[in-house]
């Protein structure tokens, strides 16, 4: 753990210079970003959407991705930065090919949530914030999914999964691991 | 059912369940379908008839408050519109927002509407942007809403498609463009002004007010945030007039009111049901009552950030009065209940982490104060309390109150804490005289089942038992993509 803290350091070392963002972005993801530009009044009023479309063709906010962007929108990566930790749903860290957003508030706590996680951690072997060693899962916890008359839930890669049983996780879990051995 | 019959029996509720009569969560009506079941009326009325005054007035006059939980009018809301004080209408365009940035925990009514039937929002928004003389509306919608999100933008491309969004809507001189922004998942994006920032681009974080949006809000611009369920009302109130809308509810609050209930019932859900129906009427007769075996051990009335009630409240109206009069708050209507077999400490402890972790981090009483809650509560929690955490809980509670802290996220941590406190203060003395959680005196069952769930095998193929992977995604983060 202690050994990945530290890599974080030389790679915000980066210069602005060393990188192109015309270069570097896609033609698709600038397409967004200057559309939402051209609605808002500001550049900076951009970032979100160019972060959510960065990720969704990259899987995650690399530092790299974050001095493009920032440079696009002609504000700080710093600022950036910012911003882009304050949202649960932008990810600073490589991810899974799934993740798997467990919802932990309180109906679903009222409902089963601490056996869910438990069945979740055994199946994968991996606690929140972490990773399978094949790059499949990662697990994340989500605040109120809003499925309160459903839960317990969660959600993985934009789709819901609603009144979780110990069986069912399972069943989810199993039939996207193979979905994924299939891909490869 | 087939279609038509469905129509029959949705337009039947057409005056008592206004907002939710054309939901379905199936398929949602298309543009022509929700014109052909009257939809776009109301709309139709208020850019052709009515002067966005009376637009106004009529909006004033049927007492609509906001649904989003603070339940301010919203007629008043408007009326510090500079547009609507300028007769002349030389007062700079506005922006109108709505807030569908559902993410207090036990809250899911908006949910239903933004998926069932997202053309009646749409018709509200453009309600509502007139009236403020918006010719920019933005909906912001949570993140984790996919659903709504690519139903929502399908109607308002419909929209766009049937006039009824662009340049001269309708044949009328009114324009209005209308975008989908959705978040990124953060609770503090629902308080309004936190919402701008976000909007903007900033780091969310609640603007101090004066000056109030509606006078400098996005973008500098005066600036209307309603919440998706009050907006909703707007296409009925111009259709079947305030009136009719004060009709609807037996009491002062007029209209009618998504109530949910989730938690320990046995059909937990949404229903609309005229403004003050009873705890008791919500609880029993539609959530179906407690789940088997457990009896009420007490109720959040509002979602997450309002005070507990219990079982002497239960003929209580909800209302924003009755509620208020009782001890706590409206909310958003949806009840979270606790059944008498549940640690209320351990409830409370799941709220309080809650709102720890959604703070923005602005202000001290809350960054600090709420982990610091935290802290404390864990400890009673395990066993590990003492007495004195007691006193330092009610001196947290104080220290997070109203008026001591940015927005409103603090005090509505504290509403849940310092009412557990007073109601299920023998659940946290037992607690700490017995040094352990009397409701994990089955401790061993829970043991068990834990047990049983390793020993079933229920473990993915290639997985290490040995331990928790700890290395995973942190090794490759700066490998370029």
């Amino acid at each position: 753990m202690n050994n990945n803290n530290t890599e974080i350091i030389p790679s915000m070392m980066i210069t602005d210079e060393e990188i192109d963002f015309r270069q570097y972005l896609s033609s698709e993801e600038l397409s967004v970003i200057e559309h939402e530009v051209s609605i808002m009044e500001t550049r900076e009023a951009a970032g979100i959407e160019a972060l959510k479309v960065v990720q969704k063709h990259r899987g995650w906010i690399s530092d790299n991705s974050l001095i493009a962007i920032a440079q696009c929108l002609q504000i700080s990566s710093a600022q950036l930065e910012g911003v882009a930790t304050f949202y649960n749903l932008i990810y600073r860290q490589k991810v899974g090919h799934y993740v798997i957003h467990l919802c932990d508030s309180i109906s679903c706590h009222l409902t089963g949530y601490d056996e869910i996680l438990k069945v979740i951690q055994t199946y994968l072997g991996i606690g929140y914030g972490q990773t399978t060693p094949d790059g499949e899962f990662t697990l994340l916890s989500n605040v109120c999914l809003g499925s309160c008359d459903k839960s317990p839930a969660m959600m993985i890669n934009g789709q819901h999964y609603h009144s979780l049983t110990n069986e069912s996780v399972v069943s989810i879990l199993n039939g996207l691991s193979q979905n994924a051995g299939e891909n490869v | 059912m087939t279609s038509e019959s469905w129509l029959e029996q949705a337009l039947s509720q057409a005056l008592t369940r206004p907002l939710t009569h054309l939901v379905n969560l199936e398929q949602p009506l298309d543009l022509q379908s929700y014109v052909q079941a009257g939809g776009y009326i109301g709309a139709t009325k208020a850019l052709t008839q009515l002067t966005p005054k009376e637009v106004l007035d009529i909006v004033s006059d049927s007492g609509l408050k906001g649904r989003g939980g603070a339940g301010f009018p919203t007629g008043m809301k408007w009326g510090c519109i500079p547009a609507l004080q300028d007769e002349s209408r030389q007062a700079p365009p506005s922006y109108l927002i709505c807030n569908g940035d559902e993410m207090e925990p036990g809250t899911f009514k908006d949910r239903y509407l933004l998926e069932g039937v997202p053309h009646q929002l749409i018709e509200a928004m453009i309600i509502a942007s007139y009236t403020i003389n918006a010719d920019k509306a933005f909906l912001f919608l949570r993140g984790e809403y996919h659903l709504a999100a690519t139903r929502l933008q399908q109607a308002i491309d419909q929209a766009y498609e049937n006039n009824w969004l662009g340049e001269n809507i309708q044949g009328t001189n009114y324009q209005l463009d209308l975008y989908l922004h959705t978040s990124a998942g953060r609770y503090i994006c629902g308080e309004e002004t936190a919402l701008i920032n976000a909007l903007e681009g900033k780091r969310a974080i609640p603007r101090a007010k004066p000056p109030f949006p509606q006078v400098s809000g996005l973008f500098g611009k005066p600036t209307v945030v309603n919440n998706v369920e009050t907006l909703s009302n707007l296409p009925h109130i111009l259709k079947h007039g305030s009136q009719w809308f004060k009709d609807l509810s037996p009491n002062s609050d007029p209209g009618t009111k998504l109530y949910a209930a989730c938690g320990q019932v046995k059909n937990p859900g949404v229903w609309e049901l005229p403004m003050g129906v009873t705890i008791r009427e919500l609880l029993y007769d539609y959530a179906g009552g407690m789940k088997d075996d457990v009896k009420l051990k007490g109720l959040l009335p509002g979602g997450a950030s309002t005070d507990f009630l219990v079982e002497q409240h239960l003929d209580t109206p909800m209302d924003f009065d009755s509620i208020g009069k009782a001890g706590s708050r409206l909310g958003t209507g949806g009840l979270i209940v606790l059944g008498d077999k549940h640690c209320p400490v351990a409830m409370v402890l799941n709220l309080l982490r809650f709102f720890a972790q959604e703070s923005c981090g602005w202000c001290t009483p809350c960054r600090d104060g709420t982990p610091w809650a935290v802290e404390i509560l864990t400890r009673i929690e395990q066993g590990k309390g003492s007495l004195s955490d007691m006193t330092q809980l009610e001196d947290l509670c104080d220290f997070m109150w109203l008026g001591k802290t940015h927005c409103a996220l603090a005090p509505g941590a504290v509403e849940p804490l310092k009412s557990a406190m007073r109601y299920f203060k023998d659940d946290f003395e037992q607690h700490i005289e017995q040094g352990c959680c009397p409701y994990q005196s089955n401790s061993n069952e829970q043991a068990q089942k834990e047990e049983q769930i390793e020993s079933e095998h229920l473990v993915r193929e290639g997985t290490n038992q040995e331990g928790l992977n700890l290395e995973g995604i942190n090794q490759e983060r700066d490998s370029d993509e």
